[in-house]
Parts: C-alpha cells; sequence; structure tokens
C-alpha cells in the first residue's frame, strides 16, 4: 500500500469524476448528434451521414459510461446502492432510453423501408435525449439532497417518489445537460459532416451554446440563493475506517459556496465552464469547429467540476436524515480495493486514450452524402 | 423485514434478464474467434471468399452483438437498482471485477467493434485482422472478469466480514483473481460459447448445401465450424464446471441436489439418471440409478463421498444456531459495546454470520428466533431439487447430443461425404436451438443451485434485495418482458432473413440470389442496380 488510505479516498473522488467526464465528452457528444439526428438529417441519405460520423465509435464511448458505473461500484458500494435504488425509476428511463442505441445504430440500415428507418431515427433520438436529460436531473437532485436514510445495518431506504425527482430546479439541470450535450454534438457534426448538414448544425451550436451558457448562470444564481447546502459538522479522521452514521450535518444557506471561499482557486471551475462554452460558440461561429470541439469539452469539464466542487466531500447528501450523507470520506471500499482499483485506472487509462485515439485518426474524414450513396451496404 | 413478493419478483426480473442476456453473449464469444479464423485464412492466402465469409457471419454476428450490448446495459444497472443490499454488502470486492473488466476488457471489444464493421476501406488488410482479434480477446477478457466475479458469488475467498463497515472486505485480491471455482467455469462458459457459434455456422451452412445454393461458400463455413466445434465440445464436456464442485459448501449442496443425493451413499455414489425428487419427503422417488458414475463424475475418484442433502442440512442447523449468535453479538458491536469478550465472541462465530442471515425472512431479530423459525431456516438452506435434477440431464443430453453431431460432422467433412448426407445436414439445421438450451440450462443450474445465497454462505438472496416495493417490481418485470419481448422479434426477423440470404445480402454479385437476378435479368438493359461483380461468378465455384 504505497498511497494512504486518506489519499485514496480523494483519488477516488477525481477519478470517478474523470470517467464522468469522459463520459460526457465522448458518449454524450454520440447522445448529442442523436438528439440533433431527426431535426439534422431531412432525408434518409442526410440521416445516415449523421449516424456514420459516430457509428464507428459509439460504443467504445458508451464504456465510459458503464465504467463509471463500475467504478461507483467498486469505490462507493453504497453510493451505487442507494443511488441506483432510490432513482428506481428514473434508472430504468434512462436504461430503456439506452436500449434504442445499440439496435438503433445496427439495426436501422439493414432494411430498406422509410417507416422502419424512421422508427429507429426516433429510437436513437431517445436514446440521446432522455439519458442527457435523466442523468442532469439525478444531478440537480444530489444538489438539493435525497430523501433517504440508512438504518443500523446500513440499509438505504428511499422515501421520496419518482415525480419528486422533477422538481424546477432538478428540470433545469436536466435541461443544461441536455443543452451541453447537444451543443458538443453538433459541433462535432458541424466537424464531420459535409453540406448542408454543417451548416444546420453550426446554427444548431449556437441556440444550445447560448442556452447551455444562460441556464448555467442561472442555476448558479438560483443555487446560491435559493438551495440549500450541506456542511459536516463533525465526523471521524478522514482516514478513518468509513462508517457514514457517526458524522454530523447540517443544512444551511450558501453552504454549497464554502468551497469557493475557503479555496478560491476552485472559482477557476466556473471560469473555465463559462468561457469554454462561450468560446466553442464563438470558434463554431468562424468555422473552426475543430478547436471548437474542444472547447466545448473544456466547457463540459468546467460545469461537471463546477457542481463537483461546491459538493465536495459530498456524494449523495441526504435532505431527510442528513447524517446518513455519503460522503467521500465515509462512503469508499476498503484500503486493499481502492489500492488495487488505483492501479488498474492508473495502467488502463493511458492505453484506452491511445488505442480510443488511433480509431478516431483511422475513420477520420468529412462524411457527406455522396460518400454514403457510393457505399450503401457498407455503411450504417 | 422485506417484503416476500417483492424478493419474489426481484428475482424473477434477474434471472429472466440474465438468461436473456445470455442468449447472446455466448455466440459473441464464439463467432468472434471463428471471424478470426476466416479472416486470417483471408490474409495468409488471399482467397477473397475468406473475406466474404468474414463479412457475412460478421453480419450475423452484429445482429447479435447488438443485443447482447443493450441487455448488458441492464445486468449492470440491476446490481444497484434491485440488490442495492448486496452492493453495499459484497462491492468492496465484486465491485472490482467488474470494473476492471470495464477497463480492461469492454472498452477493447467496444472500441474495436465498430472498425470491424466499418473499417473494411479505411484500414489495412492486416491492420482489420488485428482489430477482429483485439474484438475476439476483448469479448473473451470480458467473460473472464465476469466469470471472476460470478465465481466469488458462489465460493467467495479472499475476503472477510468487517462489523465496523457492515459488509465484506477484500483480503487478497490474488485470491479473488485465481478463485479455482472462477477458472473452471471461465473455461466450461467460453467453450460452451465456441460451441454455440461452431452450431450456428454449421446449422446455417448445412442448409445453404440442403437448397444447393453457394457450395464453395457453405462447405468452407462449415468446415470451419467443424474444426473449431469439435475441439470445444471436447473441452465442454471434458472440463466440465462439476470439477469446481470440490470446493464449499454451495458447491456440494449443488451437486448433491443436481443428483438428488439425499442421503450420503459409499464411494463411489451412483448416478441417478431418472427420479422424481421431492423437497418436502426429502426422497427421490422412483430412482433408477448407474452404479460408480456419479462418483466419477463428481470427484473425480472412486474413493472420495458424495455427501447428501440431509447430512448437509444437518450441518447447516448447527450453522444456523451459531450464525444467531453472531448475529446478537454484532448487534452489540454495533451499539458501540466494543470490546475484547464482544469481539471475540462475534469473531468466534464470524463464518456462520450468513446462516443466521437466513432467518432475517421470518424474524427482524435472527438472534431471536424460534424453534420453529430455525427449522423453516434449515428446510431453506438447500434449493428446490427437482428442477436442478432435470435441467442438468437437460444440459448433458445436449452436451453429448452435440459431441455425436460434431463427431459425425468431422469425420464426413473430413473424408469428403458431408453433401451426401442429408440426414446429418438436417440434424445440425434442427439443432441450431440446441447449444442455447444447453447454456441457458446451465446457467440455471450453476445460479439456482446457488440458493438459497446471492453469496454463498455470505448473503441470502432475501437479504440482498433493494427496499424496494411489490409494486414497483411489477411495474419493472412488466416494461422489461415488453421491451425484451420486442427487441427479440425483431432480432430473429433480421436474423433469419440475413440468413436466408447468406451471402448474397454482400451485395457482391457473386452469390446465389444475386446471380439468379441476373439470369432473370439477362439480356434486360435495365439491370444493373447493385455494384459489377468483381471476379467471375465460374472463379468462385470451384473448390
Amino acid at each position: 500500500m504505497i498511497l494512504d488510505y486518506e489519499i485514496l479516498k480523494f483519488v477516488w473522488w477525481l477519478l470517478v469524476g474523470v470517467l464522468f467526464i469522459g463520459f460526457a465528452v465522448t458518449d454524450g457528444m454520440d447522445m448529442g448528434v442523436g438528439t440533433l439526428l431527426p431535426f439534422l438529417g431531412k432525408n434518409d441519405a442526410e440521416r445516415r451521414v449523421i449516424i456514420n460520423t459516430v457509428g464507428p465509435h459509439w460504443d467504445g464511448n458508451q464504456v465510459w459510461l458503464i465504467t463509471a458505473g463500475g467504478a461507483i461500484f467498486a469505490a462507493w458500494p453504497l453510493v451505487y446502492g442507494a443511488a441506483f435504488s432510490g432513482f428506481y425509476f428514473a434508472m430504468l428511463l434512462a436504461l430503456f432510453a439506452l436500449f434504442f442505441r445499440p439496435v438503433g445504430f445496427d439495426y436501422r440500415s439493414k432494411i430498406e423501408n422509410k417507416a422502419w428507418r424512421n422508427a429507429w431515427d426516433w429510437g436513437l433520438f431517445i436514446g440521446g435525449a432522455v439519458p442527457a436529460l435523466v442523468f442532469g436531473i439525478a444531478f440537480g437532485n444530489l444538489l438539493q439532497g435525497v430523501p433517504f436514510h440508512l438504518d443500523e445495518l446500513l440499509r438505504p431506504y428511499y422515501t421520496g417518489s419518482f415525480f419528486a425527482l422533477l422538481n424546477p430546479f432538478a428540470l433545469l439541470a436536466g435541461l443544461i445537460s441536455l443543452s451541453m450535450l447537444t451543443l458538443h454534438g453538433a459541433i462535432w457534426l458541424q466537424l464531420r459532416t459535409g453540406e448542408p448538414i454543417a451548416s444546420r448544425a453550426k446554427q444548431w451550436a449556437k441556440v444550445t451554446g447560448l442556452a447551455t451558457i444562460i441556464g448555467f448562470a442561472l442555476a448558479g444564481l438560483w443555487l446560491t440563493f435559493f438551495v440549500d447546502g450541506f456542511r459536516v459538522v463533525s465526523m471521524p479522521p478522514t482516514d478513518a475506517i468509513p462508517n457514514p452514521l457517526t458524522k454530523e450535518v447540517v443544512i444551511e444557506p450558501f453552504a454549497w459556496l464554502a468551497n469557493y471561499g475557503r479555496y478560491p482557486w476552485t472559482l477557476l471551475f466556473p471560469i473555465v465552464g463559462f468561457a469554454g462554452l462561450g468560446y466553442a460558440v464563438s470558434l463554431s461561429m468562424q468555422d473552426r469547429a475543430g478547436l471548437g470541439l474542444i472547447m466545448s469539452g473544456v466547457g463540459i469539464t468546467g460545469v461537471i467540476m463546477t457542481a463537483g466542487a461546491a459538493m465536495f466531500p459530498f456524494i449523495m447528501p441526504s435532505s431527510t436524515n442528513p447524517g446518513s450523507s455519503l460522503i467521500a470520506w465515509d462512503a469508499t471500499s476498503s484500503h486493499l480495493t481502492l489500492t488495487v482499483m488505483f492501479w488498474a485506472a492508473v495502467i488502463f487509462i493511458p492505453i484506452i486514450l491511445a488505442y480510443t485515439t488511433w480509431t478516431y485518426a483511422r475513420m477520420w474524414r468529412r462524411i457527406t452524402v455522396e460518400e454514403i450513396e457510393a457505399q450503401d451496404k457498407l455503411a450504417y | 423485514m422485506l417484503d416476500s413478493t417483492m424478493i419474489e419478483l426481484s428475482r424473477w426480473q434477474f434471472a429472466a434478464t440474465a438468461m436473456y442476456h445470455f442468449l447472446f453473449v455466448p455466440l459473441t464469444l464464439g463467432l468472434s474467434w471463428m471471424l478470426v479464423i476466416m479472416e486470417s485464412v483471408y490474409v495468409m492466402t488471399g482467397r477473397e471468399i475468406y473475406k466474404d465469409m468474414t463479412k457475412f457471419w460478421g453480419k450475423l454476428f452484429g445482429i447479435n452483438f447488438a443485443l447482447g450490448v443493450t441487455t448488458g446495459l441492464t445486468m449492470e444497472f440491476q446490481f444497484g437498482t434491485n440488490w442495492s443490499y448486496y452492493s453495499h454488502y459484497v462491492g468492496d470486492v465484486f465491485g472490482a471485477p467488474l470494473a476492471i473488466e470495464g477497463l480492461m476488457a469492454f472498452f477493447l471489444e467496444s472500441t474495436f467493434i465498430g472498425l470491424f464493421f466499418l473499417g473494411w476501406e479505411r484500414l489495412s488488410k492486416r491492420q482489420h485482422l488485428m482489430v477482429t482479434f483485439l474484438t475476439a480477446i476483448g469479448s473473451n477478457l470480458s467473460a473472464m472478469w465476469i466469470l471472476i466475479a460470478n465465481g466469488w458469488m458462489q465460493y467467495p475467498v479472499g475476503a472477510e466480514f468487517s462489523y465496523e463497515t457492515m459488509r465484506m472486505e477484500m483480503q487478497s485480491f490474488y485470491e479473488v483473481m485465481f478463485n479455482p471455482v472462477a477458472q473452471v467455469k471461465f473455461v466450461h462458459t467460453v467453450a460452451a460459447g465456441y460451441v454455440t457459434a461452431a452450431m450456428f455456422v454449421a446449422g446455417i451452412s448445412a442448409w445453404y448445401m440442403l437448397k444447393g445454393r453457394d457450395l464453395a461458400f457453405a462447405k468452407r463455413s462449415f468446415s470451419v465450424a467443424m474444426g473449431f466445434g469439435l475441439a470445444s465440445i471436447l473441452s465442454v464436456i471434458l472440463l466440465g464446471d462439476e470439477s469446481g464442485y470440490e470446493v464449499g459448501d454451495v458447491q456440494k449442496v449443488k451437486l448433491a441436489a443436481i443428483e438428488a443425493e439425499w442421503h450420503t451413499a459409499e464411494a463411489p455414489a451412483g448416478f441417478t439418471i431418472f427420479g422424481l425428487p421431492s423437497n418436502e419427503d426429502e426422497e427421490t422417488h422412483m430412482a433408477v440409478k448407474v452404479p460408480w458414475a456419479l462418483g466419477l463424475i463428481a470427484t473425480r475418484s472412486l474413493d472420495e463421498e458424495v455427501v447428501g442433502l440431509k447430512d448437509l442440512m444437518r450441518e447447516h442447523e448447527v450453522r444456523i444456531r451459531s450464525g444467531m449468535i453472531a448475529y446478537e453479538y454484532l448487534q452489540r458491536l454495533r451499539n458501540g459495546e466494543d470490546n475484547a469478550h464482544n469481539r471475540g465472541t462475534f469473531e468466534d462465530h464470524m463464518d456462520d454470520l450468513g446462516y443466521g442471515l437466513l432467518l432475517k425472512k421470518y424474524t427482524d431479530n435472527p438472534a431471536e428466533a424460534t424453534e420453529e423459525q430455525i427449522q423453516l431456516a434449515v428446510k431453506d438452506s438447500i434449493p428446490e431439487v427437482a428442477p436442478l435434477f432435470w435441467t442438468f440431464r437437460v444440459m448433458v443430453a445436449a452436451g453429448f447430443w452435440m459431441l455425436l453431431l460434431f463427431v459425425l460432422g468431422f469425420y464426413f467433412n473430413a473424408t469428403r461425404r458431408i453433401q451426401d448426407k442429408r440426414w446429418l445436414l438436417r440434424a445440425f439445421l434442427y439443432s441450431i436451438p440446441v447449444p442455447w438450451i444447453a447454456a441457458e440450462t446451465g446457467w440455471f443450474v450453476a445460479e439456482f443451485g446457488r440458493q438459497p445465497w446471492a453469496i454463498g454462505e455470505v448473503l441470502p438472496t432475501s437479504v440482498a434485495a433493494s427496499s424496494l416495493t411489490a409494486g414497483d417490481l411489477m411495474f419493472s418485470l412488466s416494461a422489461f418482458v415488453i421491451f425484451y419481448t420486442a427487441l427479440f422479434a425483431i432480432e430473429m426477423f433480421l436474423m433469419f432473413k440475413f440468413a436466408r440470404q447468406g451471402p448474397s445480402s454482400l451485395h457482391s454479385g457473386r452469390y446465389y440470389h444475386e446471380r439468379q437476378a441476373q439470369r432473370l435479368a439477362d439480356g434486360d438493359a435495365a439491370q444493373g442496380a447493385g455494384p459489377a461483380p468483381s471476379s467471375s461468378p465460374a472463379q468462385q465455384r470451384g473448390d
């Protein structure tokens, strides 16, 4: 055990963040593309162009989501159990929506039938837009605290309802997530498709980019003035054996701003969020979609880190029994498991990034309607 | 206490979605290697027909793979959504192989699968072969990590309960990884997947031969399937899962249940070839036994005995009573009475805590269970015998049926007489579902045979579920049934459509349906919707 337990707990908070950001900038982009599919593609060939820009990559990208889920299971088992069972119907909604993607991508163009293809196009839309919305809504609820508690044997009980998740602040978070990923998808399409799709994508990038920036600002103000945060009053040392029932937590106004006051450099996160998104839109307008795509990725990273930094060390605060809140110090796995998983991540994430880059490089080109028509039977 | 209807429905949902997922997994595991074989021949010899084989079987592979991915998502979500206490209780151990599966295997498989389908024009021959190979390696490594996780559920080594964190904690990653149960499971499961793929390719190729179309293509595909299939079926049978049944109580119970052995018989035990097992009477009625066979199958020896269920239940009763003490002292420790006596007593009984938790089904406080509740828990400590007895026999029969087919198929194929043996070709065609029957019954035996445990001797299934309501489960289970049925219908529709079209679906102009169309259109100037054939049909026919 080269690394302290305390350090590993923090590193795993960061690594889960890395996996979520990896998910948002890769698979999130595919979800944005799916969301735009029925609107940007006016006919079958155009839709196939759009689908084929992500065709070779969406499956690998989706593994960021799967691995993020697996990492939460392994690093924060109680969070995994409490969040997935608490958000039962929301999770199933996202899951059923995700079903449309593997089959949608693979089956859509196998049959030449307008109704068949049109149905799958809407399936891909659902598979993109619904999870993007649901994950944002889930984040919005985490920021407000979730009605759950743990019994003495650490069994989680959720006492809210599905519809309670759909409160105004959470819906705003959902819309930010949806528009942010749609922006990312739009810039990708601007970069990888020929006309007339690229120009349409550019228009969408402008609209969704501005919507994201306004939404992000609005949510910031809302969070500051109308959403009470959580604060740990007392807890065991950070390197203690994890036990989420031995701390004292209070709910109070402005608590989510405390980290920004204590570590002013964290204010960089919202700044990076705004700057990245704004710069991305501006680059897209100047037809510099390549750098624009990187910038929207940077913006997404800033937005996610903003929420993460506000909540740290909270992962899943409890609104009904604050002491049951799950935090980065007391919801983690054992020292050994975190160590093993740390090395697995350190070894494999660079390898994954390397071969993923290779696949993007091999498949890189601007896809046009002419190419799709020429390769009718080869493409998706 | 959790609602028992909810637990029952959670089990149904998990069983249904897991077995459904496993309709698609075995074909992926095996067909990916067959694609590697076909494409390697193409790269080495440069013969286009092997490229067409890779592409065509790859198309069917893709139709199957899409649903494998779809239904695999459910499996990951479900541990959290429906088995949240399980997630908490064993996530420290069970989560690690799942997460590593993502990092090491699933990323690899999923990143390259897209290039397998869409990269033909953009990669060199060798690069594409490497992509196919990495997809196959990725899917098989993925199976390895999942089976390490599953093996740990059957035989939880390398971990210990901690009363401070109220969960199982990993003690040795090495032991978890090299769990003997996981090892045999991996070999048995992937080999079963290879058999599935071989039967699939052989059955469809046999149909083309029966129809007399695309013979060169069908014969070559059939040959690959025979070599691959015969080797695989021999591994499945010789390296059967039972070799892992020597370790751990759960495996012993499973073995006794499979054989409906209520009483410990003297070694070597006889194999019950027919019987009507009854949990109620603790007896197998009308049993017909083959002397010695069970002892040989189960223990691979003539002098080790197979312990009977009644004896195992007697052992369980002792452990349940010990588990009650463990539970009582666990409560004291959790309430802060952390002293040497309480800790010592708890540690003495800690290994039986899981048995104490079996009582949770009947009382909130197992430490105060009544005699009647203890007896109920003892009855619960073994699975229903009859379903295991029968599914195991179905699996074994399916396995030997396929062995027979592959031996005959291999022989007649090697002696170039396969095309005349229409009865054998027909047998291959109609036996396409057989490997799936074997795989599904096999998993049923493995998982149903583990009951009442979610994690062997550690966590009962009835304690592992989430705190949901029966209504929640009825809703979600119905949604799964509706969605999955629709997806299955769509998948089968595409599978049949493309299997019927055969290699003509590649639109190379070289195969049966397109040649037929061309013949009909002879002299018709309007012909020419598809790309021109790149080589003459005659060239492709000879073999």
